[in-house]
């Protein structure tokens, strides 16, 4: 199968770090890969490769099924408008016909709980509410691949259900995901596949189930239990 | 009674009685300066966020150059329109040297660089903070940058105000080219220096105090709307 994404021998580096080292990564259609792996590994950096929001060695190819991406961010970045236009200005930005961004908007607000907080400005909403928006926005303009970071870092048990619930219905819908998490349980719940990062480097890339199941590398195993120290 | 009080008795009853002299000369003072502020807001916001974002040979320099602009003297700027516009000047057949047009071309070229330099500084912090997300969505470098400005909306008033604050305060460039001609181009800084010259101590501390008035109310109503926009969610866990 051709995959919509890929990354050959891929490096990123900032400055004297090397985030990325020689990676190889193919996303396919329908695919939710859930890029795990310690702090600094690469996870993020990995990323904005992948949507080619850094410059990078390599090569990277996008099929035409997987053009349309978006990425939403750990921190979530929403404009200081309301809630309402910073979905419509989302649309304009990805050349949505006029016509269809209100009927798109609408269905966002829906699909995200958040029709009652329309009119509010978007940067007053709670931390779980903004990442709701990033993804209801990100959501209306049908994108073939979405990006991750570490969606439901820093929100409560309840947020994270509520995100979660989200992205497996974006999944459902046949939608690519690709996100970076530090929460296993997460990835076991929602990706198709787990790709493992150590040091810029891919150490695995396997379907979730083998991934959790099989006998990994000493530091991957080393990082499923706990035990990984930041120094080596 | 001390001289400075009297003065200050005599120009707030001028202040309440809307002397003519005092409001010819504040509106004048107003017109020019709010004119020179909202060319310079067109073409300053624009540049700032262009230079911001845009990679090109000589950038670094010329945002040196931008951010030296900054402390420029405004009797240089005078200096500079008063030449460019006199009779024997490259501009001479415009025929607008002591006009409030020339003291709008003066008062523009001064807070032209404010606007410019302030506004590049803040759309370059925001872009660092936003910058990924808004390309992520297919925004292009430049209107990213001035979907910053939108965002930044507030602190862009702030600039204004600064620049308006600027333009209207300042003396030199306006009697250089403006020429401080009784009801035709005299403001309200340059009717200060001249009543001061002649000892008429109150007007020249009323339209101080008109000048103060302006600016602060201005200051007060961004200060409004800034509050006004960052109330807390009500029902927001």
């Amino acid at each position: 199968m051709t995959p919509i994404l890929s990354l050959d021998r891929a490096g990123v580096r900032f400055g004297a770090v090397t985030a990325l080292r020689d990676v190889a990564l193919q996303v396919h259609r329908g695919d939710f890969i859930a890029l795990i792996g310690a702090n600094g590994s690469g996870k993020t950096t990995l990323l904005q490769a992948l949507h080619g929001l850094v410059p990078h060695t390599g090569t990277r190819v996008v099929d035409r099924r997987g053009a349309a991406q978006v990425m939403v961010f750990q921190r979530p970045f929403v404009l200081r408008l309301s809630v309402w236009n910073n979905l419509r200005l989302a649309l304009w930005l990805a050349g949505v016909p006029a016509a269809e961004r209100v009927t798109r908007a609408t269905q966002a607000l829906q699909h995200a709980g958040l029709s009652a907080l329309r009119d509010r400005p978007a940067r007053a909403l709670s931390g779980g509410q903004q990442q709701r928006l990033a993804l209801a926005r990100a959501w209306a303009v049908r994108p073939d691949v979405l990006f991750l970071d570490e969606p439901t870092a820093n929100l409560d048990p309840s947020a994270k259900k509520e995100i979660e619930a989200m992205l497996a219905a974006f999944a459902a819908e046949g939608m690519t995901l690709v996100m970076s998490t530090h929460n296993l349980g997460q990835a076991k719940r929602l990706a198709t596949r787990v790709v493992y990062l150590d040091h810029g480097t891919i150490r695995a890339d396997l379907p979730t189930a083998r991934f959790f199941h099989e006998h990994l590398d000493a530091r991957a195993e080393l990082f499923l239990k706990g035990d990984l120290k930041w120094d080596v | 009674m001390s001289a400075f009080a009297e003065s200050f008795h005599t120009a707030v009853a001028l202040v309440l009685q809307a002397d003519p002299v005092l409001l010819r000369t504040v509106a004048l003072s107003l017109a020019v300066s709010a004119t020179a502020c909202a060319i310079a807001a067109g073409f300053g916001l624009a540049a700032g966020a262009w230079l911001a974002v845009i990679a090109f040979p000589g950038r670094r320099v010329l945002i040196a150059a931008l951010n030296t602009l900054l402390a420029l003297p405004s009797v240089v700027v005078g200096l500079v329109v008063y030449l460019l516009l006199s009779r024997s000047g490259p501009l001479g057949s415009w025929g607008i040297l002591f006009t409030p047009s020339a003291m709008v071309i003066a008062q523009t070229l001064l807070v032209l660089p404010v606007v410019g330099a302030l506004s590049r500084q803040l759309v370059a912090d925001s872009l660092r903070d936003g910058g990924d997300q808004l390309r992520s969505m297919g925004a292009r470098p430049f209107t990213a940058a001035l979907l910053m400005l939108l965002h930044e909306r507030w602190a862009v008033a702030t600039i204004l105000l600064t620049a308006f604050g600027r333009a209207v305060s300042e003396v030199g460039a306006v009697m250089i080219v403006g020429g401080n001609i009784d009801g035709v181009t005299r403001v309200i800084t340059t009717t200060i220096a001249l009543e001061t010259s002649k000892g008429d101590l109150p007007l020249a501390l009323a339209l101080g105090l008109v000048l103060l008035a302006i600016v602060g109310a201005i200051n007060g109503l961004i200060g409004i709307a800034q509050r006004a926009q960052g109330l807390p969610l009500a029902g927001a866990r």
